[in-house]
């Protein structure tokens, strides 16, 4: 027998044993390193939450909020905001009879004559608003080219899958193809003043300006640039199935017709919720003037939009601008009652925490 | 030594078991092998016939992949899992135009990402598989090929190849051992790597075939061994050899299994019957079973829910489909006709609930996995890299080697320990004597509160002295500088007295082989203190004593056994005196004395109390003068029974007893098994963190209880320790029977006549021990539960628990292996169960591995706990797989615990860092992942639900595809990733100094259903304020040029960004510990939602790709508008404020322990004055715990002596037989008087010669002098330089262990004793503190204001 003194020796050595650090020869330190990441000592910001910190929090939202709140309350209550419903539903509103019918291609006009009881004096924006209308369905909001809308003549010629079954028509490729350009809306609405001599006063309605820049300057663009003849340019097209003329006669203006028509291009546009408005025309400002002043005001619609078939309702919405865009009480109510609510959780945290609360301010662990 | 260092580690290079199906390769490799063979046939030199049976070759392929198959295979592999297949499918559902609500994209990349990580992750570790067999495949091995040895391969060798090998070398193969250098072809061979005994065995080879001696005749040697196939029975083997016509049997005995070390052994050749995955090691390995955690479970139970409530929301949404294209799309068709195939509103809602289920799929997000997986490797990592479990001595850092495990880690509640290597070191320590009557070895230092160590005696005196060798009691040595004749024939019995084997390499270097550690410093002690055991042959024992040597005739040996708990030998002096030493357990020593040992007797047992007391092994040492004639008769008898072939060891016994009569006293011996360091802390710390810790062990009653006391597991202040040792099934019952009843019995009293039934008490039991689950008793319940757990004496408001609860902590179970085979029988297991689980100590001894196991099991199965087994050595294996967590102990005994362990490291005392650190935070910190991360995904994926009632159920998103592709992978993984990685809610020593910090883990309080389901709420209120406060401010609203903004992209970004800033607020919320890391992950993750945002959106991409980027403008339009950002602010405060508030009023109510030292933490912080003090090392608390308080506990107890020896038979035999005598050696022995080192080498040269004529082998036997002589020369050398290394790391490492003494205003000694103790209070009773704080101003000692080292400076 030989070598070693005991099985398990004294201090792990074992003389020969690979393994053990003998041999002389000399062993990498297996130690880990000593850094801060590596032993969990990275220095550490340790937020505790304490009645020093939470409370001061709930106040300041408190404080912050409830000032905001009425200060959108009080701006949103100042816009002045008209709203008309035309679509027709009453036997006795002078649109009954238009929208007793089912027909894209029925020409129907009817007037609705409403009056002002206060003046609009900024510019004033003039909605269409359409109710019950699903512009977010999944196989609507897909059913579009926007390589199209981009101007791509290989999408014009060959429309993309997606804007089936509106993707071609009696073998002609539809331009714009889809369901949402198919149904986009198509009444025409004009205003006009009634002066006291009982005549009327067309209001001016700007139709450009409606639409987002980028919408009209990168996403829309029409087939083959802007200058050539756009009626070349959509040849071998067809018009959508519901459409009445082609899309190269939406305007006679060159910078808004075709796909970078701004009424198009608003509809284009799909809205996020079954009810909503989209913008139809700007009122601007001229002059001196009040841009609608206090009065009677006929609308006259072409009424060509068929919505009673799915229950569907139409507006016209007049409304003023402020610095946080349109009439919208609701945030204003929010934030007032947001703030409060935490200004009043503030309160009865404190009255908990003076109370009832059990931290000690010591060092120590209580025992 | 060839070998490399790092073999032992690199041996398995398989186990790092970071995927769970690993093994498969092997496995594969292995069906295919043993489809047919029923037995092998192996002819020795003859390649060709071999080939014929086509058996494996030595190389070893652990790899799965190469190049080729590693993307077809590793695809396959993946997609056996059940989440990807998952996702698989929904990318086909996505392929289906008319279902499709999500573009493939938003599938097809997570996936891919999910796919390429694992694929990297498989790669990464094949290739080190690739590489490390590699390395074992070329290692050289010396084959015998034609007669000539020839260097080659690892993986070249082959089945039927002779090979040589020499000592230290690692066994290439399974092979037939068929010569040696040793005589009788005895070779040694140590199996750590296999079966973790360190102890060396001994193989013989066939003496047929031992005389074949040198190469040239094995060349020529043609037997044939049939022998079984490839098992992994390492004990058994089963074989004959044919050869020249005759048959030899052969076993286990005759084999060297591959992964054995050759020792003591110059060289042996070997016939290779197994190799490569055939040899036992290798078929042994592949067995790794994949462990699964709590979390894991709860996890994919919840995972089902949520597929569950997956499917309610796509029929609700489906029916709400049906009805809206019955009612309203059916109308609405002049403006959105249906798809070609969809012709009725049915088949439209059929289509809906797949639609729906596509885009709902997101609440379980395919990178929960691999974020699960990824924080668990973090965790891992962590732990490798913690310098606190890394132990200097032994060049081991801790090591998780499953990286699954780690959250489990915090919630263990039962440990399962092993004994020896696990909470000894299994050294043993000559401490302190008592010699006739007089007690040698306490040192007292003036104080008198500690035994202070002073300097160890110098022994220089003694040129043979064993420099390791530490006393330090003076007197001692005077004594024997006097000659005190009594003192002198202690230490002569002591050097004469055992089995010992020495060898002197060179002049002065003994080196002795005990069989038992015991031994071996009892006999070192003896040689230090001038009685050197210099050599011995079967009938001599050599002594120097005090520098003159004797040789005395050893007469006989009286070997020990367990009966006997005795060993005797018989010698005659040189004057030719007889005399008989004798040393055992004292109880059976002293019934054998002469009668006039009385008042010595009790003056030794005396002292033989006290050092019981202290947890040392005993022995009592006795001699007798026998006459010649005495003598002769007595060998004459020995001779007959000897002679005897029926019950001849019980007519040996007789023999024995006979003379081992009228013995005189000399005085006893107390051996220190030395425990771990830091073992008691441990294990008070840990019992304070709630765990309970059954020591499993193999050893004897006596040594287990000895141990128990020495590690404070078990106290004298206990009430009671029960002892079970019953043979049958009927004492065992009644034991336990009446173990209980006692306890409830004093329950009872103490409770004041409170009547509790059986049932009830078994009830509380598990009720006070089980999970809390689905919040059973959470919250409110639990908390006064615990306090009084730990308020022993508090009378309790009436709970069952209660009862239990009085009994815990004062009780121990002490069960033996016979007695526990019985109590394991399944009529019997619930009984013992309860008893067990009542008692706050259990120790079982005597368990065979399987019991080990079983009794882990039976805890596991009825205990719904975590369990945690330690252990070092291979009987632990089958506990360390059983149990939930599995550590093993390294760098002891081998390495087979280690392999089959989900954790290793080299010191017990780690265990404390690795579950109240490691273990508490990993848990932590997958809880709050897990809860933060079903939120996220609530909060994101339920809009669509929300939005579905609003959009005609038709599967519209909200958001952008993009965002839905990035949101998990991008915009929101990294934060929470950073958090479950880094977080910390109470800095390290603090989780160590409260270890009750512990306890939310072990009732699963952080992470269970009733969390989940706030989780869940949270996250679908979160969606619904995320749906409907944009809803209510946009679908009015319009920009400042008049354009409205309720556009659904607007809606959109909205949504999404309020989506986006809320859970990042809300990770802001959850994450405790801001790490620059976290910094940049949460602001770098807005930042990146922007900027991808923008760049979606801009007009660049959208030239390019028209149709794939259609939300170009989107963002600038929107979010440029104030409108929008009072939006996303008015929603991300509704979102936060609730919770902030929730949280306040849970933190000021009922505030956890982990708050409230948080929350006196950052108090500290704040009053610390700045720069004011030094020392920042310190750290308070537990400290106490250590040094004094445990130190000198329950001096007056029961008298536990050990008798300090090993269970086996000695090597008595073989030392009278001379079997193990090497010739060389026996020679030596005669001429031991002259120490002229050039003549032992001629001699040994000679005698060499004389044995081995052949002319080869000279050469061979020669260097293995030199070799042996330079190793012992190193020996020395190794163990100063591993000491001066180790001693400035003393401090450093034990730091986590024993911090120093907590810091009081003017605090002496004893005052930060004090304050110590008061610390330990602290922390036990801090539940009750939380409380009730009204009852909080009697706090036992100053309060510790105790230094924190700084984790933020």
């Amino acid at each position: 027998m030989a070598s070693g003194y005991s099985g398990k020796e004294e201090d792990g050595l074992r003389s020969g044993a690979p393994g053990g650090p003998g041999g002389g020869e000399e062993v990498r330190s297996r130690k880990p390193d000593n850094t801060a990441f590596k032993q969990q000592r990275l220095p550490a910001w340790q937020p505790v939450l304490t009645a020093g910190t939470v409370l001061p929090a709930f106040f300041a939202i408190g404080c912050l909020f409830i000032p905001i709140g009425i200060g959108l309350y009080v701006t949103s209550n100042n816009i002045k905001e008209f709203e008309i419903d035309y679509t027709g539903d009453d036997v006795l509103s002078p649109c009954f009879n238009c929208s007793q019918s089912y027909s894209w291609n029925s020409t129907c006009t009817c007037a609705v004559s409403f009056s002002l009881d206060q003046s609009f004096e900024s510019e004033v924006y003039m909605y269409y608003g359409l109710s019950n209308f699903y512009q977010n369905h999944r196989r609507y909001v897909k059913s579009r080219d926007d390589r199209q809308l981009n101007g791509d003549i290989s999408s014009l010629r060959n429309p993309s899958k997606e804007c089936e079954p509106y993707q071609r028509n009696e073998n002609m490729p539809i331009a714009p193809c889809g369901a949402i350009a198919n149904s986009m809306f198509n009444d025409t609405l004009e205003l006009y003043y009634v002066l006291s001599n009982g005549s009327l006063a067309a209001i001016s309605l700007t139709k450009t300006g409606i639409a987002w820049w980028t919408d009209k300057h990168v996403k829309f663009r029409n087939p083959g640039g802007n200058n050539s003849n756009l009626q070349a340019a959509f040849r071998d097209t067809t018009k959508p199935v519901n459409w009445r003329k082609p899309v190269y006669e939406l305007d006679t203006d060159p910078d808004n017709n075709g796909f970078i028509n701004e009424d198009f291009i608003v509809w284009m546009r799909t809205a996020a919720l079954p009810t909503f408005r989209k913008l139809y025309r700007i009122i601007h400002k001229n002059g001196v003037t009040t841009t609608l002043p206090q009065g009677n005001y006929i609308l006259n619609i072409t009424y060509n939009y068929p919505v009673r078939s799915f229950e569907g309702r139409k507006r016209v919405i007049l409304s003023t601008i402020s610095w946080m865009g349109g009439k919208n009480p609701f945030l204003g109510i929010a934030y007032i009652t947001v703030g409060t609510v935490c200004f009043f959780l503030g309160v009865v945290l404190l009255i908990i925490n003076h109370k009832f609360g059990n931290r000690s301010n010591s060092a120590d662990i209580p025992s | 030594m060839t070998i490399p260092k790092d073999i032992p580690e690199k041996w398995f290079p398989i186990v790092l078991p970071l995927k769970r199906k690993k093994q498969e390769g092997l496995n594969a490799d292995k069906e295919r092998r043993e489809r047919t063979e029923e037995e092998r046939r192996v002819r020795a030199n003859d390649r060709e016939y071999n080939e014929k049976f086509q058996y494996a070759n030595n190389c070893i392929m652990t790899s799965k992949y190469n190049i080729i198959t590693f993307l077809p295979v590793n695809l396959f592999e993946q997609f056996q899992e059940v989440a990807n297949t998952y996702f698989l499918f929904l990318l086909i559902l996505q392929l289906i135009p008319q279902i499709s609500s999500l573009s493939w994209f938003t599938t097809i990349v997570p996936l891919v990402l999910v796919l390429s990580i694992t694929a990297v992750k498989d790669a990464t570790d094949d290739y080190f598989r690739h590489k490390s067999d590699n390395q074992v495949n070329n290692r050289q091995s010396q084959v015998l090929i034609h007669g000539i040895l020839q260097k080659e391969k690892w993986m070249n060798v082959r089945v039927g190849d002779i090979i040589k090998l020499e000592n230290n070398q690692f066994v290439a193969a399974d092979l037939l051992l068929l010569s040696s250098s040793e005589p009788h072809g005895l070779c040694y061979i140590e199996t750590a790597e296999l079966d973790g005994e360190t102890n060396m065995k001994v193989r013989q080879s066939l003496s047929v075939t031992s005389e074949l001696g040198d190469p040239n005749n094995l060349a020529q040697f043609d037997g044939e061994v049939i022998c079984e196939p490839p098992n992994n029975k390492l004990d058994r083997f089963c074989g004959t050899l044919y050869w020249r016509e005759s048959k030899y049997s052969l076993s286990n005995q005759n084999m060297l299994l591959r992964g054995c070390v050759l020792r003591n052994t110059e060289s042996c050749y070997g016939l290779v019957i197994f190799a490569g995955p055939d040899t036992k090691l290798m078929q042994n390995s592949g067995r790794t079973k994949f462990k699964r955690t709590s979390i894991d479970r709860l996890m994919n139970t919840l995972v089902l829910w949520i597929f569950g409530f997956l499917v309610c929301m796509g029929v609700i949404l489906a029916i709400g489909n049906a009805v809206w294209e019955k009612e309203v799309g059916s109308l609405f068709q002049s403006y959105l006709p249906w798809d070609p195939p969809v012709d009725n509103f049915l088949f439209s809602a059929f289509l809906a609930f797949w639609s729906y289920v596509i885009i709902l799929n997101t609440v379980v997000p395919i990178s929960l996995y691999v974020s699960v997986e990824v924080i668990r490797l973090g965790h891992s990592y962590f732990i490798n890299w913690d310098r606190r479990m890394y132990c200097q001595r032994r060049n081991t850092p801790a090591e998780a080697r499953t990286t699954t495990l780690n959250e489990e880690l915090g919630q263990v509640e039962y440990i399962f320990s092993d004994k020896t290597g696990t909470l000894t070191q299994n050294i043993m320590t000559f401490n302190k004597c008592s010699i006739n009557g007089h007690a040698y070895g306490e040192v007292i230092d003036t104080l008198g509160a500690q035994p202070k160590r002073g300097q160890p005696l110098d022994f220089s005196f003694n040129p043979l002295a064993d420099p390791d060798f530490c006393f330090y009691d003076q007197s001692l040595l005077d004594s024997v500088k006097l000659g005190e004749p009594l003192v002198h024939q202690f230490f002569r019995l002591l050097s004469l007295c055992h089995t010992v084997m020495s060898e002197e390499k060179s002049e002065g270097e003994l080196v002795y082989k005990a069989q038992s550690p015991d031994e071996g410093a009892l006999v070192t002690a003896a040689r230090n203190f001038g009685f050197v055991f210099r050599s011995r042959t079967p009938s001599t024992v050599t002594v120097q004593e005090l520098g003159r040597p004797v040789t005395y005739t050893l007469l006989a040996i009286l070997d020990f056994n367990n009966i006997r708990k005795r060993m005797s030998v018989i010698v005659r002096n040189p004057e030719g005196k007889i005399r008989l030493y004798c040393k055992g357990a004292d109880t059976l020593l002293f019934e054998r004395l002469h009668p006039c040992n009385q008042d010595l007797m009790n003056v030794t047992s005396d002292h033989l109390n006290e050092y019981a007391g202290d947890g040392l092994r005993t022995l009592a040492l006795a001699y007798r003068d026998l006459s010649e004639q005495q003598w002769e008769d007595w060998a004459e008898l020995l001779r007959s029974a000897e002679r005897a072939t029926d019950f001849r060891e019980d007519r040996l016994a007789a023999v024995y007893e006979e003379i081992e009569q009228d013995m005189m006293l000399l005085g006893a011996t107390a051996i220190e098994d030395k425990l771990q360091e830091g073992v008691p802390e441990t294990i008070a710390i840990l019992s304070l963190a709630n765990i309970k810790i059954w020591v499993l062990t193999g050893d004897k009653q006596e040594t287990a209880v000895n141990i128990g006391y020495s590690c404070k597991m078990l106290t004298d202040d206990m009430t009671e320790v029960f002892h079970i040792s019953g043979h049958t099934v009927q004492s065992v019952r009644e034991d336990l029977r009446r173990a209980r009843e006692r306890m409830m019995e004093s329950a009872r009293s103490r409770d004041g006549g409170k009547e509790e039934g059986m049932e009830g008490w078994g009830e509380g039991c598990s009720l006070g021990n089980g999970f809390g689950v689905g919040g059973v008793g959470g919250g409110a319940d639990w908390q006064p539960q615990r306090e009084e757990k730990q308020q022993g004496s508090v009378p309790p408001p009436g709970p069952p628990s209660t009862l239990l609860d009085s009994i815990a902590g004062e009780y121990a179970l002490v069960i033996s292996g016979h007695s526990l085979a019985h109590a394991l029988e399944a009529d019997m297991e619930q009984e013992f169960l309860d008893t067990a689980c009542a008692c706050k100590a259990v120790i079982c001894c005597r368990v065979t591995p399987l019991q080990k196991a079983l009794v882990v099991e039976l805890v596991k199965k009825h205990k719904k706990a975590v369990t945690l087994a330690i252990g070092d050595g291979a009987n632990d294996v089958s506990m360390i797989k059983s149990a939930h967590i599995g550590v093993g102990i390294s760098g002891q005994e081998g390495i087979q615990a280690v392999l089959a362990s989900d954790y290793s490291f080299s010191q017990f005392r780690f265990l404390q860092r690795l579950l109240l650190v490691h273990g508490r935070w990993s848990y932590l910190r997958m809880c709050r992942f897990l809860c933060y991360f079903f939120y996220k995904n609530f909060a994101f994926t339920m809009v669509h639900f929300w939005f579905g009632f609003f959009c005609g159920f038709s599967a519209q998103t909200v958001y952008d595809q993009y965002f839905i592709t990035l949101y998990n992978i991008v915009y929101t993984s990294l934060p929470v990733l950073a958090m479950g990685i880094f977080d910390q809610d109470v800095p390290e020593q603090r989780s160590l100094e409260y270890p009750k910090l512990y306890e939310p883990g072990q009732l699963n309080l952080l992470f269970n259903k009733r969390e989940f389901f706030i989780c869940i709420a949270q996250g679908i209120y979160t969606s619904v304020v995320l749906f409907f406060v944009p809803y209510g401010v946009l679908s009015q609203a319009s920009r400042n040029d008049g354009i409205p903004l309720a556009d659904y992209q607007t809606f959109a970004v909205t949504v999404a960004t309020s989506l986006v800033i809320v859970v990042s607020v809300q990770i802001a919320l959850d994450t405790g510990y801001w790490t620059a890391i976290n910094h940049f992950f949460v602001w770098g993750s807005l930042g990146a939602y922007f900027t991808i945002l923008f760049a979606m959106h801009s007009n660049i991409l959208f030239s390019i790709f028209p149709n794939q980027f259609c939300f170009a403008g989107s963002a600038q339009n929107t979010l440029g508008q104030p409108v929008v950002w009072l939006t996303i602010a008015l929603a991300t405060v509704v979102c936060i404020v609730p919770v902030l508030a929730f949280r306040f009023l849970k933190l000021d109510l009922k505030p956890q322990l982990s708050d409230t030292v948080r929350y006196t933490q950052l108090v500290r912080q704040k009053k610390r004055k700045p720069g004011g003090r030094g020392g920042r090392g310190a750290s308070g608390g537990v400290g106490g715990l250590g040094g004094g308080a445990l130190g000198r506990l329950g001096r007056a107890g029961s008298r536990r002596s050990g008798y300090a020896f090993a269970h086996q038979e000695g090597f008595g035999e073989l030392i009278t037989s001379g079997k193990n005598m090497r010739l060389s050696s026996l020679a030596l022995a005669t001429f031991a008087s002259r120490h002229s080192a050039s003549w032992i080498d001629t001699l040994r040269k000679k005698k060499q010669q004389a044995a081995q004529p052949g002319g080869e082998s000279s050469p061979a036997a020669a260097p293995a002098a030199p070799l042996s002589t330079s190793s012992s020369l190193l020996g020395p050398q190794e163990a100063t330089a591993e000491e001066a290394a180790h001693t400035p790391l003393g401090p450093a490492c034990s730091n986590a262990v024993t911090p120093t003494l907590a810091r009081s205003p003017g605090g002496d000694s004893i005052g930060g004793w004090a304050v110590n103790l008061g610390a330990v209070q602290e922390a036990l009773f801090g539940w009750r503190g939380v409380g009730a704080r009204i009852s909080g101003a009697s706090s036992p000692g100053p309060p510790p204001i105790a230094e924190e080292s700084s984790l933020t400076e």
